[in-house]
């Protein structure tokens, strides 16, 4: 009815938009066959073909766009005006200089953006070429999935996935359904029943099919995967008959077909138009949030590099206004040059102070930091650890720029099926009246017979317990919509229900009632098959009972239970009930409620999914007037539904509890541990699932999401029926705050695990009721607020079913909140792919649901245990090292900029360089790069091992610490100290003093040559100061190119370089060195310069030790043997109150506490 | 002295988990370096470390310091600045009266008084303040491959030395500002005796410049030919020259563009106020002091204006030790340096509580 209503409504608005009708509909022609003559114009859309593209670039376009895409990037846009400047004007430094790295960067960034894409265009291939089987005139025709197009008529097999969307037509089953798995597409692995269009199902042949005219009507591509509104014509002795279709008639692209052996469906959205695909999102560059503060620092030193050369071309005009300083005698201009206007050569002079200074914004920063993400991944990629040895797969880099991203999460998005969850519900336990029967871990479901196969924990029942035992699980054996699937025996692999008569399996839409079916079969009681109306039971004694099935009360989520009325051989009636504890206990007269009720709860705390069951025998009377009501109710016109509830709310009572189940979706191996670290690591984890809340809620249970002392807030269709949004949303909030209020006030009393913390679940359509846009009407404007603040109070949320969009919009919501947190979100199946691509990190998990979260994550890893060692200790490394190659490198070029710039008041700010040219350009390639870069790919400041067991050191770096403005402004100052140390001690040294035992003096050369040596020695020191963990690696490559700057420099001044138009570097460095005072005062300024940072880091370490330097301490202490026998909580348990401290005021930076030390000295004088 | 130990860990490293061969393939090889478990020297700069290494460096730099300030205190140095921008002063006229192109040398002599004999090689240097030598468009005036005795470069200077590459459409040798504009006062010092005779000193003009700028740096075009004039033919001198470059010294090895007062030219100065060694005044063998306490006279043919940018010239005798020139910076910061790395070490000595902990754990 409402389908109908909508499909009239689209008509009624297609009729009065008019013009614009081709954009809300489409029109397909089944195997683009003409509709009769007459009825219809025929006019054939043009729709895109099946191609998937997922790739970037074109053969054709990659070097334009790429181009375009990398001098988007502000740096390498500077980078190239810088370039052509040089180019054009005359400019202090030649442009090899900076074209070279230039040229370097663009090239190394355009190979590697070529083969990522060239992977993209792989995998995309594979898909698009992968065979499809189409019906054309009267045959099945293999084609090229990508060569599909809108109306061809589609010919799938059992276990093939739907290439594009279909319309169903007919299948292989007579009553014209299928199953379909939508596993990959919303995470759901249940079968569900999709319905072939009633007038077509009777053609099941090439033949038949080919035959059928008709065309669809149906509304434009949407990403809603459980909304479709169409309707199909079918032209029969060209009278045409309109039928409605609706979501149950649509196959998506990405399910599966199931338990069908073929059918036939059209295609009626292809390509990039499927359903599928309009839920992915268009992949955008990511950036990190350390890119971020890069390009920040960037615009900072950006601006000190404008107002350097704004000063410096002012200051040079101020100082030139005497002529006799402009131009004496000696140094005069030429005369093109003097006839150039004022203002030209200010421009001029300038640009050249911005040449000259260039090297503040170093484009080799962006070189190196690419290099180190790049190899960096690789340790990512190598670690054992993350290898799975059931898979035989290991973590997967895709994005290779996110890195230090994996540092910095403080929200978790993660997917429950299949990557919570192993996505495989198992049978646990049963219990009746008290008594519990543990399920054999028996595989392949082959049937033990006897009682062997039933464990008792409790002393054996009596007899009359028995007869219930023996009740309920007839119970469980006949109430549920199970059907069996059966099929020959394949190969000698026998699932058999018989031994070697023929194999088969239970399909549900639920796979709860699978497992309890499954799970009665290891206990004795296997339920075969219904036929004729009538349910068969294999029973302990090897004895097929039947029992007839009467009614089948269906299970729906309010009344959350589900019953059967069913008559035995015997002829006894009987109804029997199962459904959640809270539906079926109000309803039970009898029975041993308590003991079931003790039981229950104890298997909820422990996660599992509980169900009870329970039965009512009906006199033949009752039967009738059962009958009776159902029919009544059946029958009626108007408020079916509720007449059919209020029925079933009469039958269903009187009951006498038989029992409970338990049902596990086993947790993945370690997922509750990973949780708590996480946790213990504060970030907040959320769960994003399209499955059932019931499900999803016990998984949360089981993973420690929630915990037992968790307060659950629920903000789901259940409860917005009884109250308005608003109402609810209000209610939640003040009951969060208040609480919230009182934990503000004690949280200097310890961990936040005494309060009472808040569980959210919400469910998606009163997500989108919250996120729907504000009104007009007064106060529902600011929904998402409140419901932004709700969250942020929850320690946990839960969201149930959820659309793949849907929970990249929760992402997006975050992601906007204030605070701009980081967030991650981690899936394993398609409909994970949104989300994926919009959180900040997206990783894959290499699940059972097809690769495409793992394609189009940026970090793909086996199981989610990993995400534990990924962020605690790979995130934490990298971003540690990052950190320190930013700051570094923007200090190491002030060190080398700063002393230029002095030097301009001493030349009369002609923007003569301070160093050689090879200095110039070798400085950040060659002279300084590889200790830093080497730095940032293996330093570790604390030990693995530490890491990963003390998963509270990630705050320690959280909220981008170690990249805030102070941490910066430090590192500049000392830049700027140092190039003034340098600059000052080699002026003092060259004014009026010679320096060689001959009497002959020194140039400007040699003048930069000797702050050039103090440079390079000092930076590289400096950062063997900062080195924690020195591998023979370090050893050499610091050593070393310390080694390779004076062999180089030997190698420049030695020799007269004929391809040079000058020589001025000839033997300068070696006559430096041969200089004893020009010895003694580098030795002296390096000393000078490194004091002042040594001298912080020790007093600071002394008196103010952050977590990470006590830890480093104690570890030192125990010879790198911490993490084995020491209570690491102890080491820094008084930090947190640091940190609390922090929260509550006082800006205390990294955290710094007294505490810490105190403890490791304790730690050591405990030890023996 | 860093607190050191190696943890080594697993160095064992090629263990291969056995399984089926394609999963081998996927499986990481676990190495110590691709497993991130290199062994590793892990050094904290804590207190107890380097404190003594301040101690260390402390005692170190005393030893020098007090060296350095003893040799400093044994150069001697004498300067005058015979500018003649007082009225008073001698060469006041010359300064005043200057011109580019007066045939007749302006001369002034410069009474001085050296209380204290110079003992070992005393080393003359004129020194200019003011002037821009490290002016960018003055520093890259110059071709090298011109004064390499290149004798295309001769004949087409290069473009850098614009505006003094050519002159009345002759190539300059040397062009450049720097060569155009190479000192050419001339000095000369003369002692007075105290029995009334003024006696001239002996001022060696060899030994000023670097050893490799003369016989590999610079040559002249032609290579050794004797006849430079040839060599040089086809160019015109620089424009404030008043001799051409293969007149500049009567020695032939002295001549040209290996002349050492304009090798020493050439080498442009770091800062706008400096000094240019100018002669050697060689010890005499025996105990007589090089140049004995007494009146001397410094005799100035000044040809070099420095008015008009306000410059100054003076003339530098002055004595190296083994260390170089005069150092009195040297000395003293060294020898302050060494208080200073000490003094911190002093104070965080007082307390340093964990520190000596540590040291009981090991």
């Amino acid at each position: 009815m409402g389908m109908d209503f909508s499909t009239l409504r689209t008509l009624i608005s297609r009729y009065c938009v008019g013009e614009e009708n081709w954009v809300d509909s489409r029109t397909i022609y089944i195997g683009h066959k003409e509709p009769p003559p007459g009825t219809e114009a025929f006019i054939q859309q043009r729709f895109p073909d099946n191609r998937i593209v997922s790739s970037k670039y074109t053969f054709w376009n990659f070097v334009p766009k790429n181009m375009f895409e990398q001098f988007r990037r502000v740096a390498n846009f500077y980078f190239l005006i810088i370039f052509l400047v040089q180019l054009i004007i005359d400019t202090p430094t030649s442009p090899i200089t900076s074209g070279l790295p230039l040229f370097f960067v663009i090239t190394v960034t355009s190979i590697k953006q070529g083969y990522e894409d060239w992977l993209r265009h792989k995998a995309d291939n594979s898909v698009n070429q992968c065979p499809v089987h189409v019906v054309q005139h009267g045959k099945v025709v293999r084609k090229q999935s990508r060569k599909l197009r809108v109306g061809d008529v589609v010919f799938m097999k059992e276990n093939e996935t739907f290439p594009c969307d279909l319309i169903l037509l007919s299948t292989s089953r007579d009553d014209g359904t299928c199953f379909v798995t939508t596993a990959s597409l919303d995470g759901e692995s249940s079968h569900k029943t999709h319905y072939a269009v009633q007038d077509t199902k009777a053609y099941i042949t090439e033949k038949e099919v080919d035959s059928i005219r008709a065309t669809i009507e149906c509304e434009q591509p949407q990403p809603d995967l459980y909304k479709f509104v169409g309707r199909i014509n079918i032209y029969m002795d060209n009278e045409p008959v309109a039928r409605p279709l609706g979501a149950e008639n649509l196959l998506l692209r990405g399910a599966t077909l199931k338990n069908t052996e073929h059918i036939y469906a059209v295609a009626i959205y292809t390509g990039m138009e499927t359903k599928m695909a309009l839920n992915y999102q268009s992949k955008t560059q990511k950036r990190s949030a350390v890119e971020k503060s890069m390009n920040a620092y960037l615009v900072v030193y950006l601006c000190i590099l404008i107002s350097k050369a704004l000063i410096n071309t002012l200051l040079k005009y101020v100082w030139q206004a005497d002529s006799n300083r402009d131009e004496p005698w000696y140094n005069n201009r030429t005369d093109t040059e003097r006839q150039r206007h004022i203002v030209i050569r200010a421009f001029t002079d300038f640009l050249a102070f911005m040449v000259l200074f260039n090297y503040i914004i170093p484009v080799s920063m962006y070189v190196t930091v690419e290099m180190q993400k790049f190899l960096g991944s690789y340790f990512i990629m190598w670690d054992d650890d993350m290898f799975d040895e059931e898979l035989g797969e290991r973590a997967v880099v895709n994005t290779s720029d996110l890195n230090e991203e994996l540092g910095q999460v403080e929200y978790v998005f993660t997917d429950k099926t299949g990557t919570l969850t192993e996505n495989n519900m198992e049978f646990i336990e049963c219990c009746v009246d008290g008594h519990i029967y543990v399920a054999d871990a028996i595989c392949n479901g082959q049937v033990m017979p006897g009682a062997t196969s039933m464990d008792m924990i409790d002393s054996s029942p009596g007899p009359g317990a028995r007869e219930h035992e023996e009740l309920f699980f007839r119970a469980l054996c006949l109430c549920h919509t199970v059907q069996v699937k059966e099929e020959e025996t394949v190969d000698g692999i026998k699932h058999g229900i018989h031994q070697g008569k023929s194999t088969s399996f239970y399909i549900s839409s639920s796979p709860d009632e699978v497992a309890l079916v499954e799970g009665m079969k290891r206990l004795g009681f296997t339920y075969l098959r219904l036929r004729d109306g009538h349910m068969e039971i294999l029973n302990r004694e090897d004895e097929i009972e039947r029992f007839e099935l009467l009614e089948v009360l269906t299970f729906d989520s309010v009344r959350r239970r589900m019953s059967v009325i069913v008559r035995s051989s015997t002829g006894e009636l009987y109804l029997f009930c199962k459904g959640a504890d809270s539906s079926i206990f109000p309803r039970v007269i009898s029975g041993k409620v308590e003991e079931v009720r003790a039981r229950v709860e104890h298997n909820a705390v422990e996660g599992l999914r509980t169900l009870c069951v329970a039965y009512r025998p009906l006199s033949p009377e009752q039967y009738t007037e059962v009958c009776h009501m159902l029919n009544g109710a059946k029958l009626s016109l108007h408020d079916r539904d509720k007449r059919l509830a209020e029925a079933y709310d009469a039958i269903e009572k009187d009951l006498i509890l038989l029992g409970a189940t338990a049902v596990e979706d086993r947790l993945q191996e370690k997922a509750a541990d990973t949780i708590e670290s996480l946790h213990k690591a504060g970030m907040k984890v959320w769960v994003l699932t399209g499955d059932k809340m019931e499900t999803a809620a016990a998984t949360c249970y089981a993973s420690k999401l929630f915990h037992r002392n968790t307060q659950i807030l629920e903000l789901t269709t259940k409860r917005t029926e009884e109250q308005t949004l608003h109402d609810v949303l209000f209610d939640l909030s003040r009951t969060v705050l208040r609480q919230h209020g009182g934990m503000a006030r004690d949280s200097f009393s310890g961990l936040s695990g005494d309060c009472t913390d808040f569980g959210l679940i919400i469910d998606g359509a009163t997500l989108s009721a919250v996120m729907r846009p504000a009104q007009e009407d007064s106060n529902s404007g600011n929904y998402k607020d409140i419901f932004l603040e709700i969250c942020r109070n929850c320690s946990a949320v839960l969201c149930c079913r959820m659309a793949p969009l849907q929970k990249a919009q929760i992402v997006k919501l975050i992601k906007a909140s204030e605070e701009h947190p980081i967030t991650l979100a981690i899936g394993d199946g398609a409909n994970d792919v949104s989300m994926i691509l919009e959180a900040h990190v997206g990783i894959g998990i290499m699940g059972k649901e097809g690769r495409q979260a793992v394609r189009n994550s940026d970090y793909a890893i086996p199981k989610f245990k990993h995400l534990k060692k990924i962020l605690l200790v790979h995130g934490h490394y990298y971003y540690i090292r990052i950190s320190e190659l930013v700051q570094y490198f923007f200090y190491k070029n002030v060190c080398f900029i700063f002393p230029q710039f002095l030097y301009q008041f001493f030349c009369g700010f002609s923007q003569q360089p301070l160093f050689d040219t090879a200095y110039l350009t070798l400085y950040n390639i060659s002279f300084t790069s590889l200790p830093i870069l080497l730095y940032s790919l293996i330093e570790q400041h604390i030990n693995v091992d530490i890491l990963k067991k003390d998963p509270s050191l990630y705050r320690d770096i959280a909220k981008n610490s170690l990249l805030r403005w102070p941490i910066f402004i430090y590192w500049t100052l000392l830049g700027v100290y140092d190039a003034i140390v340098m600059f000052f001690g080699a002026y003092f040294l060259f004014d009026n003093t010679t320096f060689t035992s001959n009497g002959q003096m020194f140039g400007n050369w040699t003048f930069g040559t000797l702050v050039f040596t103090v440079l390079v020695f000092t930076v590289t020191f400096k950062l063997a100061l900062d080195t924690h963990y020195w591998t023979w690696i370090n050893h050499f490559v610091i050593w070393g190119s310390l080694v390779f700057f004076v062999v180089f420099s030997l190698l420049w001044g030695g020799i007269i370089w004929p391809f040079l138009n000058y020589q001025r570097m000839y033997y300068v460095f070696m006559q430096m060195l041969s200089s004893g005072p020009a010895w003694l005062s580098i030795i002296l300024l390096i000393t000078a310069s490194l004091l002042p940072d040594v001298l912080k880091k020790v007093i600071c370490r002394a008196l103010w030790p952050t977590t990470t330097e006590c830890i480093q301490s104690a570890d030192k202490l125990y010879e790198g043997h911490l993490s084995e026998f020491t209570p690491l909580a102890s080491l820094h348990a008084p930090s947190r109150a640091g940190g609390h401290r922090r929260g509550s005021g006082t800006q205390g930076n990294p955290r710094r506490t007294n505490w810490c030390c105190l403890c490791a000295n304790m730690l050591s004088r405990n030890t023996p | 002295m860093m607190a050191s130990s190696y943890t080594a860990k697993e160095e064992d490293g090629h263990i291969t988990v056995s399984g089926p061969g394609a999963l081998r393939s996927r499986k990481p090889e676990n190495t110590a370096f691709k497993q991130q478990r290199l062994p590793a020297w892990q050094p904290i700069l804590t207190a107890g470390t380097v404190l003594p290494a301040f101690f260390i460096i402390g005692l170190l730099f005393i030893p020098i310091g007090i060296g350095l300030f003893v040799t400093s205190n044994n150069i001697k140095e004498f300067e005058i600045d015979y500018t003649g921008v007082d009225a008073s002063s001698p060469c006041y006229n010359c300064s005043q009266s200057f011109s580019w192109n007066s045939s007749r040398p302006c001369t002034c002599s410069i009474p001085f008084y050296l209380e204290q004999p110079y003992e070992s090689n005393v080393y003359v240097y004129y020194g200019l303040s003011n002037f821009y030598q490290n002016h960018r468009r003055y520093v890259k005036s110059r071709d090298d491959s011109q004064l390499n005795g290149d004798p295309k470069s001769l004949m087409e200077p290069s473009k850098e030395c614009e505006p003094y590459a050519f002159h009345e459409n002759k190539p300059i040798a040397p062009c450049g500002a720097i060569a155009n504009s190479m000192f050419n006062d001339t000095l000369e010092l003369f002692y007075n005796d105290p029995n009334g005779t003024k006696v001239q000193i002996l001022l060696n003009t060899t030994g000023i410049a670097w050893w490799t700028d003369k016989h590999v740096k610079f040559g002249n075009p032609g290579g050794n030919s004797p006849n430079l004039t040839a060599a040089f033919q086809g160019t015109t001198k620089p424009i404030n020259w008043r001799r051409p470059v293969f007149d500049l010294d009567a020695d032939e090895g002295n001549n040209g563009f290996i002349n050492e007062d304009f090798i020493v030219w050439m080498r442009t100065a770091a800062l706008p106020t400096f000094r240019k060694l100018y002669r050697i005044i060689n010890k005499k063998s025996g105990m007589v002091p090089t140049l004995p306490r007494g009146n001397y006279s410094l005799e100035v043919v000044y040809n070099y204006p420095v008015r008009s940018f306000e410059g100054r010239k003076r003339m530098i005798l002055s004595t190296i030790s083994w260390m170089g020139g005069e150092e009195p910076l040297s000395g003293h910061r060294l020898h302050r340096r060494g208080l200073r790395v000490l003094l911190p070490g002093r104070r965080a000595a007082a307390r340093p509580p964990q520190v000596r902990e540590q040291k009981q754990q090991r």
